[in-house]
């Protein structure tokens, strides 16, 4: 493996962009969606703009969205889009690895810092396309999902109910789709069950918003669980 | 809260969090426990999500109606490989047509 990387060549250069715009256009389409349904949850306009361009994360929007449509309140809807968004701050110590990057680019890249951006990024062998993955894909994603936000929020509009196009049932497909390809692992899919379990056990007795939160502990305990199981394994003859 | 304080402030937290992860030394977040809740949080969130949106009604009662079809619609197309955009356009598609039959 050669400590310096050399620049791509071009035809790993067209392969990686061609994946970074396929993924730009994947989830654009999933904003046409979002400005939709933000218009139809009573979300102005430029808040819908705003959301997308600002707060940049899609599960987050679709959840503050949603709070706000159920009628959930303000500090619910913070507190799930920021706790969605814990993810991404523990993607940048990845991504922030191999970028290095800083001034405005860091700012920059922190706000491009998103789950395809950086599944797409570390998915490449080579630094050089690590870096190209993780921009060609940030900057795919924010010019697409935002265009295709306000597509969404006008047309939505002037079509009316977005149930009556199934767009209420287009969201959590869209977030099984984005689940889909975690689910490989025994573990996670024991996480995904639970935690969707949990879900729904507690929503009916909480506010909106609340059952994801309470949901999110699943993961919490999963992630410290193995490591105690394997301090128990390392100890000979302490069984289970 | 108004409308316009939950989007600014939702907004401003969601980028502190990305910009955490570029600020923060790497030695001090860097463990293998961090690493597997890193793994977990994304899984449990998207699958509480699909539940949630999926089996509750408007008052958080659980209900059965189009948008499960839909959702199951969604997952047959993701067994069969199906790229995102078909497994979103399908889940839609067959909830849009259950309404239009009057049900759900």
């Amino acid at each position: 493996m050669p400590v310096q990387e050399p620049a791509l060549g071009a035809q790993r250069r067209r392969e990686v962009l061609r994946q970074c715009l396929s993924v730009g256009v994947a989830s654009g389409a999933y904003a046409i969606s979002f400005g939709a349904l933000s218009v139809a949850a009573g979300l102005s306009l430029w808040q819908t703009i705003v959301l997308s361009a600002l707060l940049f994360s899609g599960a987050s929007q679709f959840a503050v969205v949603g709070i706000v449509a159920a009628g959930g309140s303000g500090a619910a809807a913070v507190a799930t889009s920021t706790l969605l968004g814990l993810r991404n701050g523990l993607y940048g110590l990845q991504t922030s690895r191999l970028l290095g990057v800083s001034g405005l680019r860091r700012v920059a890249a922190a706000q491009l810092t998103i789950d395809e951006s950086t599944a797409v990024g570390i998915a490449q062998p080579e630094r050089a396309a690590q870096r190209l993955g993780f921009w060609g894909t940030g900057l795919a994603v924010f010019v697409l999902w935002n265009a295709l936000t306000i597509l969404g929020a006008l047309v939505g509009n002037a079509l009316g109910d977005p149930k009556m196009y199934g767009l209420d049932a287009a969201a959590p497909a869209a977030f099984c789709a984005l689940l889909w390809p975690r689910l490989k692992s025994g573990d996670t899919r024991a996480v995904a069950a639970v935690s969707a379990g949990i879900a729904l056990v507690v929503a009916p007795h909480s506010p909106a918003g609340i059952p994801v939160l309470v949901a999110a502990l699943a993961a919490v305990v999963a992630g410290l669980l193995p490591s105690r199981r394997a301090s128990v394994n390392d100890v000979p003859d302490a069984g289970r | 809260m108004t409308l316009w304080t939950t989007v600014l402030l939702a907004s401003g937290l969601a980028f502190a969090l990305k910009l955490l992860g570029y600020v923060v030394p790497h030695r001090v977040l860097d463990g293998p426990v961090v690493s597997r809740v890193a793994a977990m949080l994304p899984v449990a969130l998207l699958s509480a999500l699909v539940a949630v949106q999926t089996f509750t009604g408007s008052g958080g009662g659980l209900t059965l109606d189009a948008r499960a079809a839909g959702v199951a619609v969604a997952v047959t197309a993701l067994l069969l490989r199906a790229p995102f955009l078909v497994v979103v356009i399908l889940a839609a598609a067959t909830a849009a047509t259950l309404r239009a039959l009057g049900w759900g």
